[in-house]
């Protein structure tokens, strides 16, 4: 029983980790994007129809294309004409999510057809899988949770052992600094946003492909925004990140474990507010700002 | 977020006139963009175009029971959003706070038999309390915590539907207990009609009070001005005008919360008349469309919100009749804030350009 | 007594110069910021550029960094003409560039600062190793593992000297390095530049010291207005001839001003310290505390008293703790222990002025109407803050199209000058100052001064804080220095002040 919990944890928490963790990037620079659920909803429109076309993997792919589309809209606003990134991701939200539902409707009609698209199935890694209590749990996912694990070590390693990560991290903190050592932080600051697009794009498409295996409008229901909050809780770190996506997918196994048993007597509805109140429990806890990149949201970089 | 500044007659005719262009520029504008997406969405751009212009204006009963009645609760809501946001704080959970509003309201309509004349005010009121508390959850959060009050708003906005969903299943449902909405409000708890025979409701004569007293409050009380101030920049407002920032901000974030609430409850007194599960179609987050468009101007911000109500009314009239989805227009609404971020841009490009290097 | 002949500067033509600026020309709209400016700073040399703010300093050196692209004129470096679009081509053009404002991450180490910028794969333990190698070389030592925001000044600024040598820079620009360091520091700083030329390197020394320059170079070039107006050996000139060169002849003779040429005491005119026992203090600390929100204590046991019609100058390193002093004694700032007595309105002239002072995209009049704000009730007077506006605009001079422009649209200078101006109305009782002419010109630096000895003759109690020595110096009627959080009054001379900077 705790190891079919423990995987389902982990795969609740997939996507959530995924975007959190470019958005742990993209912070890392600098920009905070609340635009990020409009890269979550478009990837899973993206990977819905393209999956249904080509299959799974031409979905994924695609999911994080359209998410990082999306993210490109943002970007061009928030970090090349430094506008507000909060009302700028805001508004890149609306659009995105406007533009699926509208697009969503015309391609597959306003009747409201379930559509469902093919899902990947769990692969379990021989040997791995085997080790009790968790075996099953971390190595009998979907693949793009191995995709995950392999991306979380990526950009850990490559924040801290790289010369473009360090860059990366000096733009963060002090932009002037950076320009002043020849880098130039409006290009760093674009890729950055970029990378979260297509990562939240990818957590799209996991929540079509490897969860409800279909499209709904508005489907994303604020994990681009949870995310943010799960990167404040992670204290910017890949790692910490990681680790703080599993208390929400925690928080969804239980909701689902609740549901299933049907527990009447506390309502359902009351239930899927968890989350979000999990959410301000979280941020109020960690007390935010202390360790965040010293420039986080800063529209002015100046140089020298 | 600068907002237009509030001094002398001829300066302020001005703004009027200016103000007024706008809008219309970006009543073009919307249309221009509608048109386009219609385009290339595949649709039958003509019958969608007659049937908005004809679902938002085509007639009396359009002008005044569709669209003036969907842009009262955009104007409250948006006169909601520019308080906050000139005070630099960014209430994303105005949706939230509207419902919070709604929810309170009918609580307090079970009341209203017993309340005579008074009902219906003390309903508005406790609608306003309710959106205080709303938001003052997330100022408190803000303030103890740092949390920053863009993601608590909008987990609250959640927190808050879902509730709804809840209240109209449980406590507040029919008396049929069959579908998940509210019984339906006493009659003395109702807004009474402005002009009879339509839907035009009294929430327009608070919509136009609430704004013109917001107006004369920002331009011309100390307190107002001192709201500004932060919203302008906090450090100086505190250094250099030594304001209480940390009071100012709580307490612009408690009235934005209340003017929302007030929208929720009289979307509810004056229209809807019960609570349920899609009781605000966005209205929070049209509402920041309908305050940014107005750069944050209180009396602007009943021309925004009658365009994005005409709009809306339109877009229901497109669905309906032309088949297109409605959602179309939320694209519209989100592609003018960024055409209006791009227009700051260019206008402060030459500034950049042109500064000394010294 | 620092020597300057050791190698002496090259002959001429004997090799090409390490940098050479020809007839470098860059206007922005109607402003001419530089016209013509020629340098050529040679191998085994430090070439001094000096100039007030304003002279065009900063733009050239904005010019060779590849911040700012000249309408006219062109770069070489040993000889090759280079073309500059951007810091990376600059350095990557042999020009390392020691700023002002230090460009240094707080947050990260030493040998992360150092390596920022590179190529490739960052490992921590060979940057380690660069930077004892350079402090071995160069005599400028750090620690590699430290961070940044932990360092004192002084090594933080020999981090950013660090930063721009492990890079193989063929000349080394240093701006204004002297600003933010004590006396006996400075020295240290100068000799340091000194010696390493002398090893054969090329140096640039950006400043408007007048002193540091002649002990320091071996050319200097004088810019005025965007021209250069003399350019030559060291050897050849005095101070008494830069100095006319840097003010121009109509100011043959200055008043002891802020960025102040002349060294020494200021002379005569200089009142007694306040009566002391005859008069109440105006503002009055006792034995007060602050300890941060990360509990550091920033002031230690601090007790001042400013009495009125006197100036009180704080001499101190940054970080010293003079930032919270001063927004203590204006009550912006309050005390973790101790006590603090002040008058219900002290005006203050902070130092970040477009942060702390202005609303930026307000107008004049609603930047003028802030102050007194906080405990306003009731209506805004607005013609009231009108009248007051336009009487400051013309009794301070500011240049403004009048009192609805955007404070955004004025001039630091004007700004400054404005919020002088709004500070001192209606005669305050109590005036804090902290650095308050920097990065004004000449003329909106004398105004300034005039208008704070005007405040103080008139009654204000006044405590001044400049970064510049020399500026706190020639205003103050009695200094106190802060060193470590601690606050003690020394009386005397320049360098008993320097030492008690630096804790001795």
């Amino acid at each position: 029983m705790i190891d079919a919990l423990l995987e389902a944890t982990i795969r609740w928490a997939t996507p959530f980790a995924l975007a959190a963790l470019g958005e742990c990037v993209s912070e890392r620079a600098g920009v905070i994007n609340i635009g990020l659920e409009g890269s979550i909803i478009a990837g899973a429109l993206g990977a819905t129809v393209a999956a249904g076309l080509f299959g799974p993997t031409a979905g994924f792919a695609v999911g994080a294309v359209s998410g990082l589309a999306v993210a490109l809209c943002f970007a061009l606003f928030a970090v090349v004409m430094r506008a507000d990134q909060i009302i700028t991701g805001t508004a890149i939200t609306m659009f995105a999510l406007g533009l699926t539902g509208t697009l969503y409707r015309v391609i597959y009609g306003a009747s409201g057809v379930s559509l469902t698209t093919p899902t990947t199935a769990a692969v379990a890694i021989p040997g791995l899988s085997a080790i009790p209590f968790v075996g099953r749990a971390l190595f009998a996912q979907p693949p793009i949770t191995y995709v995950l694990y392999g991306l979380i070590g990526l950009v850990a390693w490559w924040l801290a052992r790289t010369q473009s990560g360090l860059a990366l991290r000096a733009v963060g903190e002090r932009p002037e600094a950076a320009a002043a050592a020849g880098i130039s932080p409006v290009r760093v600051q674009f890729a950055a946003v970029l990378f979260a697009g297509a990562m939240a794009g990818l957590a799209g498409g996991t929540l079509v492909l490897a969860q409800a295996g279909t499209f709904v409008e508005q489907m994303s229901a604020g994990r681009g925004f949870i995310a943010i909050a799960i990167v404040v809780l992670g204290r910017w770190r890949p790692l910490g990140v990681a680790a703080a996506s599993l208390l929400f997918g925690a928080a969804y196994t239980v909701q689902n474990l609740f549901q299933s048993l049907g527990l009447s007597e506390v309502p359902y509805n009351l239930f899927l507010a968890v989350p979000y109140v999990l959410t301000l429990v979280v941020l109020a806890a960690a007390r935010g700002a202390a360790s965040a990149p010293a420039s986080l949201g800063r529209r002015q970089i100046e140089s020298h | 977020m600068p907002a237009t500044s509030d001094n002398t007659t001829s300066a302020r005719w001005q703004q009027v006139a200016r103000a007024l262009l706008r809008a219309l520029a970006l009543a073009g504008l919307a249309l221009v963009l509608l048109v386009l997406l219609l385009t290339l969405t595949g649709q039958r751009t003509g019958d969608a175009l007659r049937a908005l212009v004809n679902g938002a204006g085509g007639s009396w009963y359009a002008m005044t029971s569709v669209t003036l009645v969907r842009a009262i609760p955009l104007a409250l809501a948006g006169l909601s959003v520019s308080l906050a946001f000139r005070a630099g704080i960014l209430n994303i959970g105005v949706e939230g706070q509207l419902l919070a509003g709604a929810a309170a309201a009918t609580f307090a309509a079970l009341a209203a038999p017993t309340l005579g004349a008074a009902a219906v005010p003390l309903i508005l009121m406790v609608g306003a309390l309710a959106g205080a508390f709303w938001a003052g959850i997330a100022a408190l959060l803000r303030r103890k915590f740092g949390v920053l009050e863009v993601i608590s708003t909008i987990m609250l906005n959640y927190v808050a539907l879902h509730t709804v969903g809840y209240l109209v299943r449980g406590p507040l449902q029919e008396p049929t207990r069959v579908y998940p909405q509210s019984f339906t409000i006493d009659a003395r708890a109702q807004l009474p009609v402005l002009i009879p025979g339509t839907r035009l409701h009294w929430g327009l004569v608070i919509a136009l009070v609430l704004a013109f007293a917001l107006w004369w409050w920002l331009r011309d009380r100390a307190a107002g001005f001192r709201l500004r101030a932060v919203g302008l920049n906090a450090r100086a407002a505190f250094s250099a005008g030594r304001i209480d920032v940390d009071r100012t901000t709580m307490g612009a974030f408690l009235v934005s919360g209340a003017i929302a609430g007030v929208a929720g409850a009289t979307e509810l007194t004056g229209v809807t008349y019960s609570l349920y599960e899609n009781f605000s179609p966005g209205y929070g987050y049209t509402a920041i469309a309908v305050a940014l468009l107005a750069r944050l101007h209180p009396l602007s911000v009943l021309v925004t919100a009658l365009l994005f109500g005409a709009l809306e009314a339109g877009a229901s009239a497109m669905q309906r009749d032309a088949g297109v989805p409605s959602v179309l227009v939320q694209v519209v609404e989100a592609l003018l804030i960024l055409l209006v971020l791009s227009n700051e841009w260019w206008q402060t490009r030459h500034r950049r350009l042109g500064e000394a290097g010294t | 007594m620092i020597d300057r002949h050791a190698k002496g500067p090259l002959p001429a033509a004997a090799e090409p110069s390490a940098l050479s600026l020809n007839g470098i020309s860059r206007h922005f709209g109607q402003v001419s910021a530089l016209s013509n400016v020629s340098l050529r700073v040679n191998r085994g040399t430090v070439h001094a550029v000096l100039g007030e703010n304003g002279a065009g300093k900063t733009t050239l050196m904005r010019v060779a960094f590849g911040l700012v692209k000249p309408n006219a004129g062109s770069i070489e470096v040993r000889g090759r003409t280079v073309r500059l679009s951007s810091p990376a081509d600059a350095l990557q053009s042999g020009i390392g560039m020691v700023h002002q404002h230090f460009t240094l991450v707080p947050a990260m180490t030493v040998a992360e600062n150092v390596a920022l910028g590179g190529r490739g794969l960052y490992s921590a333990q060979q940057w380690a190793d660069k930077v004892r190698a350079i402090g071995d070389r160069t005599g400028l030592v750090l620690d590699p593992t430290a961070r940044v925001a932990d360092l004192p000044v002084s090594a933080q600024q020999r981090c950013e000297i660090v930063k721009a040598l492990a890079r193989d820079v063929d000349v080394l620009i240093l701006d204004e390095p002297t600003a933010v360091l004590a006396p006996d520091e400075a020295q240290d700083l100068l000799r340091w530049m000194r010696s390493y030329a002398n090893d054969g390197h090329a140096l640039v020394l950006i400043t408007h010291k007048l002193r540091d320059a002649i002990a320091t170079a071996t050319d200097i070039t004088v810019l005025r207005l965007g021209k250069s107006v003399f350019s030559g050996a060291a050897g050849t000139t005095n101070e008494d001839e830069l100095a006319a060169a840097m003010l121009g002849t109509g100011l043959a003779q200055p008043q002891p001003a802020s960025n102040s040429h002349t060294t020494g005491p200021a002379p005569g005119g200089k009142r007694p310290a306040g009566g002391a026992d005859a008069r109440e203090p105006v503002l009055s600390a006792r034995g007060v505390s602050v300890r941060d929100a990360l509990g550091v204590a920033r002031l230690s046991n601090v007790t001042l008293n400013v009495y009125p019609g006197e100036i009180v100058g704080v001499a101190a390193v940054e970080g010293a703790g003079q930032r919270e002093l001063l927004r203590l004694v204006s009550g912006r700032l309050q005390p973790t222990t101790g006590q603090v007595t002040l008058p219900a309105h002290v005006g203050f002239v902070p130092e970040d002025r477009q942060n702390d002072a202005l609303m930026l995209d307000a107008p004049l009049v609603e930047n003028i109407a802030l102050r007194g704000a906080g405990a306003r009730t009731g209506r805004m007077p607005w013609s009231d803050f009108q009248h007051a506006t336009s009487e400051i605009i013309s009794q301070y001079a500011v240049k403004a199209a009048g009192a609805k422009v955007d404070a955004r649209t004025l001039s630091g200078g004007n700004q400054q000058k404005l919020i002088v101006g709004r500070e001192l109305a209606n005669q305050p009782p109590a005036l804090i100052v902290e650095n308050p002419t920097r990065g004004l010109d000449f003329r909106a630096t004398q105004a300034v001064h005039t208008a704070v000895r005007a405040a103080r003759d008139a009654g204000t109690a006044v405590v001044l804080y400049s970064s510049d020595l020399d500026e706190v110096l020639s205003l103050a009627d009695r200094v106190v220095v802060m060193h470590s959080g601690q606050l003690v009054e020394v009386p005397g001379d320049r360098i008993a002040i320097g030492r008690a900077m630096l804790g001795s």
